[in-house]
């Protein structure tokens, strides 16, 4: 019995997919939930798992095909036990047939979705006290569960293979070392799009054809937050194991921004401006090979505490290439981070349907004229807003960024961390 | 030792049982000259006689009554319910009396006294022929409750429950009579009541049944080792007393356990187990405790389809246990 295999739809809004890598060949044998496909949509690789066991028997769409869901993209034969001689008494599992994976297992393959990961049952936290594994090495961990869910085998598994002789380790080390250095690029010659790099073009290309973006900048006086975090950022970082840097403290000040001027958290159609409820917060980290947004959903929701560990934790997801589909979903505006690189003016393309990105430039100590006509040295930001001019107007964006630089200005010890 | 049916080893239970001590009678409809609608009792009434093997009206309370009255007067009765579906006239006679008789008289009598009831399905016995009641009588303080799954088990918890000063529901279920071959050790060997046996030693997941379910877990276990899972097989044997200790350690051992019967769901013997795994090795656990039982409905059905819909198998508890390994 054959089997088709479909694009599958791996979230909401989600049309079409690429074909990144198979891998598996044709004549292959595939387990079911055993990788089959890597897929590429809106800047996430997702492993597709196979929907049963048997011979991969046919590819019908190559890598680097871009496909429509539900698209037949491989065909495999299903493996018939030997015991299974009376066909009655053998009923199809039921995952045969599903051709398409269902959304949730889809997404949660690849690379696990942040929810499944971090679920981690009473067994795996009693093996993780037991042999001290740190979060660190517990990112590193492949979740072979549903949703990439760290099960006691894979603890287990990994304390074994931790158990070895240092020199194996050391070797290791070195290999992935190696294997993640970029090779050099060499001019002269054309470098390969990657799935990502292209998906970034077609996604900046169709926001400046459609979106008549308008720019204004708001200068901040970061002075308070910059003492209030320098006072704060030990004691923080020993109560919570993460840094307290200006990310989070600015998605909270836009958050409250977003609130007094919800036209900003918005987005164009031709039937009217939908207002989103949810306040969710994308935050721009950029990776080896180029840019990824995940995403704080209902960052309204959040303490600076809480925003800090969702950015950390998001962070090192997007860096070790675990995010999920979810995770980079459902983005109602966006903060882009720029300044970290020294930058002081940035203009931001906005990511569809988005009505605004913030980009938060390099806080610098200048001489600034200060009540009394002194003059002071205070820690300045520029905060440079892109927006949807179809959908807001200048009064807005001004009235938003005006919030957002009142809430910084007024920021104190009186504003709660938790 | 040789090789028997569950049916043959029930039948020599009883026949070993009879000739080692006289108090022990077997009653109930048709078990005489007929030997039993299974033959169980084939060849008893032959040997023993109609004073010890009682054909009894159709009247399943007075089965029952004829044997708690027998048992407090010192006899050790077998009172056979040709169905267990047929148990409900004697429920009276069951609860109110039998189990609640010790407590009663606060010690001073006991009822040393065995229902056996051929029980479940899977045989075209459709509704009134199919039934599991475990779960209603496990819920009853002061009875036991046994549910063998293999021939040697059969004969020695049958031993175990004729000699048992308390009354024991012993549950046969009707398609292992046939179905179920094993070894049956030669000798006067006795199965512990309330204590579990694991079948099959495994450490990736534990997969908890009884009676005719512990056949297909098995089949299960194996079909599972070709995929490189190796799955633990948790016998129960005895519903009530439930064995803790057994069912604690196989989910501390796995972390991921799943709980098979073919009674239905709704505050069933899994919901027990699961109960007992929750309290007592949440820990341990790698996975959420699952069951697989029959379906919330009346009764098993006649149609072969639906019954086939209804029954528990092997195929269908793959799919869970697969399921359970996979989180």
């Amino acid at each position: 019995m054959t089997t088709s295999v479909k694009m599958p739809q791996l979230g909401e809004s989600i049309t079409e997919g690429t074909i990144s890598k198979w891998l598996k060949q044709p004549g292959d044998q595939v387990k079911k939930y055993e990788g089959l496909v890597e897929i590429i949509t809106d800047k996430v690789n997702a492993e597709v798992p196979a929907p049963l066991t048997g011979v991969l028997k046919e590819i019908k769409v190559k890598e680097g095909t871009t496909v429509t869901v539900g698209t037949e993209i491989a065909i495999i034969e299903e493996s018939v036990p030997a015991t299974a001689s009376a066909p009655k008494a053998q009923p199809p599992p039921p995952a045969a047939t599903v051709a398409v994976p269902s959304p949730a297992l889809g997404e949660g393959q690849g690379g696990g979705s942040s929810e499944a990961r971090t679920r981690l049952s009473p067994a795996v936290r009693a093996l993780i006290e037991e042999h001290r594994i740190t979060d660190e090495e517990l990112s590193r961990i492949e979740g072979s569960g549903i949703g990439g869910r760290i099960s006691k085998k894979d603890v287990e598994d990994y304390v074994a293979k931790r158990a070895q002789p240092a020199a194996a380790n050391g070797e290791q080390r070195q290999q992935v070392a190696l294997a993640s250095a970029a090779p050099a690029p060499t001019p002269g010659t054309t470098v390969p799009l990657t799935p990502m790099r292209r998906a970034i073009a077609n996604n900046m290309l169709k926001s400046k054809q459609t979106i008549p973006h308008a720019w204004t900048v708001a200068e901040v006086d970061m002075t308070s937050v910059v003492r209030f975090r320098q006072k704060a950022k030990d004691s923080f970082k020993q109560r919570e194991g993460i840094d307290l840097t200006f990310v989070p403290i600015i998605v909270k000040a836009v958050v409250e921004g977003l609130k007094a001027v919800p036209i900003l958290n918005a987005s164009w159609s031709d039937q009217g401006v939908v207002l989103h409820k949810d306040i969710n917060v994308g935050v721009a980290v950029s990776v080896d090979d180029g840019l990824i947004v995940p995403v704080i959903h209902q960052a309204d929701r959040l303490s600076i505490a809480g925003l800090a560990k969702a950015t950390d934790d998001l962070a090192k997801r997007a860096r070790a290439g675990k995010l999920g589909i979810p995770d980079v979903q459902g983005a109602t505006f966006t903060v882009n981070n720029p300044g970290t690189f020294g930058t002081i003016l940035s203009y931001s393309i906005i990511a569809p349907p988005q009505a605004g990105i913030l980009a938060m430039d390099a806080i610098v100590k200048r001489p600034v004229v200060v009540e009394g006509d002194a003059i002071a040295v205070r820690s300045m930001m520029n905060l440079c807003l892109s927006f949807d001019h179809r959908v807001l107007d200048g009064v807005s964006a001004a009235r938003f960024l005006q919030g957002v630089r009142r809430w910084l200005e007024g920021f104190s010890d009186q504003v709660p961390l938790y | 030792m040789a090789v028997k049916t569950v049916i043959e080893a029930i039948r020599d239970g009883m026949d070993e049982e009879m000739a080692r001590d006289p108090s022990v009678f077997l009653i109930g409809e048709d078990v005489g000259n007929r030997g039993g609608v299974f033959l169980a009792s084939d060849g008893l009434y032959k040997k023993y006689g109609e004073l010890r093997v009682i054909d009894s009206p159709l009247a399943e309370s007075c089965i029952v009554g004829v044997a708690i009255g027998a048992a407090v007067n010192g006899m050790r009765p077998i009172a056979e319910i040709q169905f267990a579906d047929f148990i409900a006239p004697a429920m009276n006679q069951i609860i109110e009396e039998a189990a609640r008789f010790s407590y009663r008289t606060a010690g001073d009598f006991n009822l040393p006294m065995v229902i056996r009831a051929p029980w479940g399905g899977g045989v075209h016995g459709a509704l009134y022929h199919s039934q599991s009641i475990e779960a209603t009588f496990a819920h009853i303080p002061g009875l036991k409750v046994v549910a063998p799954g293999t021939p040697a088990d059969a004969k020695g918890l049958l031993k175990a429950a004729i000699r048992d000063p308390d009354p024991v529901l012993y549950l046969e279920h009707k398609r292992t009579y046939r179905l179920v071959k094993g070894e049956v050790p030669d000798g006067d060997r006795v199965v512990p009541i309330g204590k579990a046996d694991v079948k099959r030693e495994g450490k990736d997941l534990s997969l908890i049944a009884y009676g005719l379910m512990l056949t297909f877990c098995l089949e299960v276990a194996e079909k599972l080792a070709a995929d490189g899972i190796s799955a633990e097989v948790l016998d129960l044997r005895t519903i009530k007393p439930i064995d803790q200790a057994a069912i604690i350690a196989t989910a501390r051992k796995t972390g991921k356990v799943l709980v098979v019967h073919e009674d239905t769901p709704f505050a069933g013997v899994a919901a027990e187990v699961m109960a007992i795994i929750m309290e007592n090795a949440f820990d341990a656990l790698d996975a959420p405790v699952m069951r697989f039982t029959g379906p919330d409905v009346p009764a098993m059905p006649f149609n072969h389809v639906l019954e086939e819909a209804f029954m528990p198998s092997p195929e269908k508890i793959l799919v869970k246990a697969r399921e359970l390994a996979a989180q």
